[in-house]
């Protein structure tokens, strides 16, 4: 399941939806993102996080069906929040309930890493002197470019 | 419901707020593929001359990631916006 959204989420609440996934679930991996003071910026106090309607939502599910085919997984849980975020909020959200821990890690790690470079999202860093649009990082592709 | 005979072209992100343009409708007629678009746009001049520059500027067409070869035609929906930077 995946949800666009302004407001917070429970990761606990989420990790205990995907402990409901049924009695072929041995293995839960989480991963949750949040605001941190320093990206491109330094003293960042906030992000903006814009994306576009519709795309976003195709494009996480295809990579939420690639995964699937990839890997033995029972149930996978994506959320990501978008407006304004501030320092420590909690951004984005991947869960995934596998039979095994390799098949888990593999696969949530892979969703967080190719949601980066492909899913339709941009953020804008906030700090006291102004804001500015966050740049695509190589490091990123890369990480992304790993999983082809 | 009467077949629209324009070109929806959607903009996100730094490149909305640089061109101060969410988005605007084109003659169908007027392209045949996205590039197409972005050139015909690039030749308003200033900031919209990005859309032909050298910076990275993606392209999707109805939704789906595309390439400036891509076919458009009357009600198709084509956005450029930025790299991403999600997650």
């Amino acid at each position: 399941m995946i949800s666009i959204q302004t407001y917070d989420f429970d990761a606990a609440a989420e990790y205990q939806a995907l402990r409901a996934s049924g009695p072929a679930s041995g293995a839960i991996v989480t991963f949750t993102g949040l605001v941190r003071d320093s990206g491109d910026l330094s003293g960042v106090s906030g992000l903006f996080l814009e994306h576009y309607p519709g795309m976003t939502e195709q494009v996480i599910q295809g990579l939420i069906d690639e995964a699937s085919q990839r890997w033995d997984l029972q149930q996978v849980r994506v959320i990501h929040r978008v407006g304004r975020l501030a320092l420590a909020e909690q951004i984005v959200f991947v869960g995934v309930a596998s039979a095994h821990r390799g098949d888990g890690f593999a696969a949530c790690q892979f969703l967080m890493d190719a949601l980066k470079t492909s899913a339709p999202f941009w953020k804008k860093e906030i700090t006291s002197d102004g804001e500015q649009w966050v740049e695509q990082k190589d490091s990123d592709l890369l990480r992304s470019q790993h999983w082809e | 419901m009467t077949t629209p005979d324009t070109i929806r072209v959607r903009f996100f992100a730094r490149l909305r707020e640089e061109l101060d343009t969410g988005e605007l409708e084109l003659p169908a007629g007027s392209a045949a593929n996205a590039g197409d678009i972005a050139r015909a746009l690039a030749e308003k001049g200033g900031p919209w001359q990005q859309l032909a520059g050298d910076q990275p500027v993606l392209v999707a067409v109805n939704q789906i990631m595309a390439k400036p070869s891509t076919p458009v035609k009357a009600g198709d929906e084509v956005a450029f916006f930025p790299p991403v930077t999600g997650g």
